[in-house]
């Protein structure tokens, strides 16, 4: 027999000494010395105004990061994210500027119409057995397509909905604790990253997710309904992706149907430095907003610092290998 | 090559001496030892768990010893790779095979090392596949060195493995449970090739769990358990009894046969099943109480018709009653619905979900009873229904929290019994029980089997172990090439009868 593990002796890690949990605390110390390093040689990067600005640009990647982690748990992945935030931005568009209708119905039918597209996504995984990044890619592309095309390619202003621009860009937390001003899109983010979360940990969806994600076909055998529940992962990417769409275009104050490609990379390295397993089975929400901080801090200090703005992209990627490698060196130790 | 006289060549090619290895928590290897002479086969045993893989990958340089010598030749070496091991003439061939499916046998056996031509740019095609075309005449094997390995049957792409071993001047050859993927004519030809090497000088460290092959083939026997060495015998003299104590560190009471008593109603039966010419009018009957044996050869077909049973895979024609209701099956879990289990031989495969818990894997077929409102877990209701399934099964596990991977096979295997338990199941298929268990284990599942039947459950039996089958079963079904070619009774039943049945193939049936 071939026991590499010497089964009933081998220690149990307990508390907080798994290999998540001391991930997710490297990560943060180096989201702090980021924030350290950029307040000591950054002009002006410790401002609140520019904190404000950090915290707007993590919203929309952290929730992306958060519909992304649902999926690539399931072992699958989701390149669509990016474009079906634009693609419900523009649904919200349609339903509040060119229909007229109150806030809510915009609210509601992004998010739902983004569910819908995310759940033809994993019904192609689940029933044409499509492979996931070949699903997606094709799903990208629609969704970019129509954007275009329910936007006659022109951007939808929400002028007729003042009270769109709150979604993402008011402060509610000025008006409990005058003087400190948080854009309600974080406080959107957080909300979403705890609901996230409570389903990931508590409901039997992210029981199922987990359980697909480590050994599909184990699950199939085990008599679970593995293709309803893909489906479901996938629509509850897509529904998240609507909550993307309404960060964006309230921050901008407009749907922008050209915007989107690229987003997917960013949700997709912001679970990937927060320890999410490209191969499935693990991962946890505060990793991956951990991680969209991690990116946003990057970013905005080194444009403050005057860095070219090609160097910021190396930068960036070379944090995404690094912190891989940093997974793998505490994997091998555990 | 002369034969060398045992007697004559005491000297050992190489010897481990006093090693020690431990890893972070665990004593893997204390004070183990081992030596190979020139042209033996040395038999390693032990149960899982006995070190007897660790200390093979301290002799294949895979593993550095915390303490100990290992020498070759007389001399000590420190053995820092398996590079330096190969190059030494020593070999291992792992229980999994380590090919490339998509090359060809001899692109295999000369991997990293291609003889080159024009100035080192090149790979001289040809003359690798002359070499490899010599080493397979030395091995006495037809293989097609120019065949791509992904085509050809797991048994001849072992011998590719062993061709690729020799290739370096194999001296010691370390052979990991080489027989558990081989059917019956394969293995005897197995046999065949270890012992022209023998006559070739090489010496062969063989792993298994099987006695019968330890009989035929071992010159001495080395047991080991919990990382130490136990006794080094020769195999001729040494009952197997002996070697099974040694191993279990106790004595095994003998076997004894299943009754036919007890069987109830029927529960299952299955009708004209057929699928291609893997599945061929397959019909048969199980009850209640009763545990009934599939037998036959590799390939005979018995996984596919659990698999097809279980709507696992799709059937061309049959029909499928439960409780005397025709239903159909279409998925595992239209078939879990009607209380079917399957456990799959490869169970790290198709039963666990190995990186999540104990507690997540006995509950997880049966996770939509335990929620509330459909959507939310009862965590607390989880870990108290996995902690009795613990206990009644007596799993041995830390903590339920335990991720299952790190459980010893028997142990892993219970997680899935009582998996299939709390489910409600009460038609379990058994694919090979006792696959990767080990021998004290064995019988502990074998009694958990018996009990399950009289507590009522209907109970099938796939085994390609006849001493399995035959002290399990109260009714054998024998299979050969997708054909049930006979029903005996499990009281009556002998080797002889089960293995004239297994390989009575068409031409003779007719």
């Amino acid at each position: 027999m071939t026991e590499t593990t010497l089964a009933p002796a081998a220690p149990e890690k307990t508390g907080f000494l798994t290999v998540a949990t001391l991930q997710k605390a490297v990560a943060f110390v180096v989201l702090i010395l980021l924030l350290g390093f950029f307040s000591l040689f950054a002009p002006n990067f410790a401002q609140w105004s520019n904190m404000v600005n950090i915290m707007q640009a993590t919203a929309v990647n952290g929730v992306l990061g958060v519909a992304v982690t649902f999926v690539i748990i399931s072992a699958g992945i989701d390149l669509s994210v990016g474009t079906m935030m634009t693609l419900t931005a523009v649904i919200a568009g349609l339903i509040l500027t060119n229909a007229g209708l109150p806030l809510p119905f915009g609210v509601v039918g992004a998010m739902l119409f983004g569910g819908f597209m995310g759940a033809i996504s994993g019904a192609c995984i689940a029933k044409l057995k499509i492979p996931p990044f070949i699903a997606t890619l094709g799903m990208m592309q629609i969704a970019r397509g129509l954007a275009l095309v329910f936007s006659g390619a022109k951007p939808i202003y929400f002028n007729d909905t003042p009270s769109y621009y709150y979604i993402s860009s008011g402060s509610v937390i000025t008006r409990l604790i005058p003087g400190l001003e948080v854009p309600n899109g974080v406080l959107v983010m957080f909300g979403v990253a705890i609901a996230a979360a409570v389903i990931l940990n508590r409901s039997i969806l992210g029981r199922y997710i987990f359980a697909l994600g480590s050994n599909e076909e184990a699950a199939r055998l085990s008599g679970v309904n593995v293709d309803m529940w893909k489906i479901v992962t996938y629509g509850l990417s897509g529904l998240i992706c609507g909550v993307g769409g309404l960060l964006i275009s309230s921050r901008l104050n407009s749907a922008q149907p050209a915007l989107g490609l690229g987003y997917e990379l960013d949700a997709i390295a912001a679970a990937v430095i927060g320890g999410t397993s490209l191969s499935g089975g693990r991962g946890t929400i505060l990793g991956t907003i951990i991680g969209a901080f991690i990116m946003s801090v990057l970013t905005n200090g080194l444009r403050v610092m005057g860095v070219q703005e090609e160097w910021k992209i190396v930068i960036t990627g070379i944090i995404i290998i690094a912190a891989v490698y940093v997974d793998t060196v505490l994997r091998k130790k555990a | 090559m002369n034969v060398h006289d045992h007697s004559l060549d005491p000297k050992p090619v190489v010897e481990l001496l006093g090693i020690e290895k431990s890893f972070p928590g665990v004593r893997a290897l204390h004070n183990a030892h081992f030596d190979l002479r020139r042209g033996e086969v040395h038999a390693l045993m032990g149960e899982n768990g006995a070190g007897k893989s660790t200390l093979m990958k301290v002799l294949t340089g895979v593993y550095q010893p915390d303490a100990g010598e290992i020498r070759v030749d007389d001399a000590v070496v420190a053995m820092h790779s398996p590079q330096l091991a190969q190059g030494m003439g020593i070999s291992i061939i792992h229980q999994e095979l380590f090919l490339m499916n998509h090359l060809t046998a001899a692109q295999n056996i000369f991997i990293g090392r291609e003889p080159r031509r024009g100035m080192g740019l090149f790979v001289d095609e040809a003359k690798m596949k002359a070499d490899a075309a010599a080493i397979f005449r030395r091995m006495k094997v037809d293989i097609d060195p120019a065949g791509e390995v992904g085509e050809m049957t797991v048994a001849r792409q072992q011998l590719v493995e062993i061709a690729k071993a020799l290739s370096y001047e194999a001296r010691v050859l370390v052979m990991d449970e080489p027989t558990s993927a081989l059917n019956g004519t394969e293995v005897e030809h197995l046999f065949e090739i270890i012992r022209d090497l023998k006559a070739q000088g090489v010496g062969i460290v063989y792993i298994t769990h099987k006695m019968d092959e330890v009989k035929r083939i071992a010159d001495r026997i080395t047991v080991m358990r919990d990382g130490e060495f136990i006794e080094t015998l020769p195999a001729a003299e040494t009952p197997m009894s002996t070697v099974i104590s040694l191993m279990v560190g106790r004595e095994l009471t003998d076997h004894t046969r299943a009754s036919g008593a007890g069987a109830g109603e029927e529960v299952l039966r299955v009708s004209g099943l057929n699928r291609g010419s893997i599945i061929r009018d397959v019909s048969f009957a199980l009850r209640k109480g009763e545990i009934l044996g599939f037998a036959g050869l590799m390939g005979a077909g018995r996984t596919e018709v659990a698999r097809a049973v279980f709507g696992a895979d799709p059937v061309d024609a049959g029909e499928i009653r439960v409780h005397g209701k025709p239903c159909r099956i279409a998925s595992p879990r239209d078939a879990v619905a009607r209380g079917i289990a399957y456990l799959s031989e490869d169970r790290k495969h198709f039963g666990l979900v190995t990186g999540m818990s104990v507690r997540d894997n006995i509950t997880m077929a049966s996770w939509t009873r335990f929620t509330q409102n459909r959507i939310w877990m009862k965590d607390g209701a989880l870990a108290e229904v996995a902690k009795e399934y613990v206990a009644r099964l007596k799993v041995k596990t830390p903590t339920i929290a335990q991720e299952t991977r790190l459980l010893s096979g028997g142990n892993q295997q219970k997680v899935v019994i009582a998996k299939w338990l709390l489910r409600d199941c009460d038609i379990l298929i058994f694919d090979e029980p006792t696959r990767g268990i080990d021998v004290g284990a064995k019988s502990e599942i074998y009694e958990m089997l018996k009990e399950l039947a009289r507590q009522g459950k209907a109970i099938i039996v796939i085994s390609s172990e006849l001493e399995e089958i035959l002290r399990l079963s109260q009714r054998i079904l024998v299979m050969c090439e997708g054909r049930i070619t006979g029903e005996i009774d499990g009281a009556t039943a002998t080797q002889e009868s089960i293995m004239t049945l297994a390989t009575q193939r068409d031409s003779e049936a007719a």
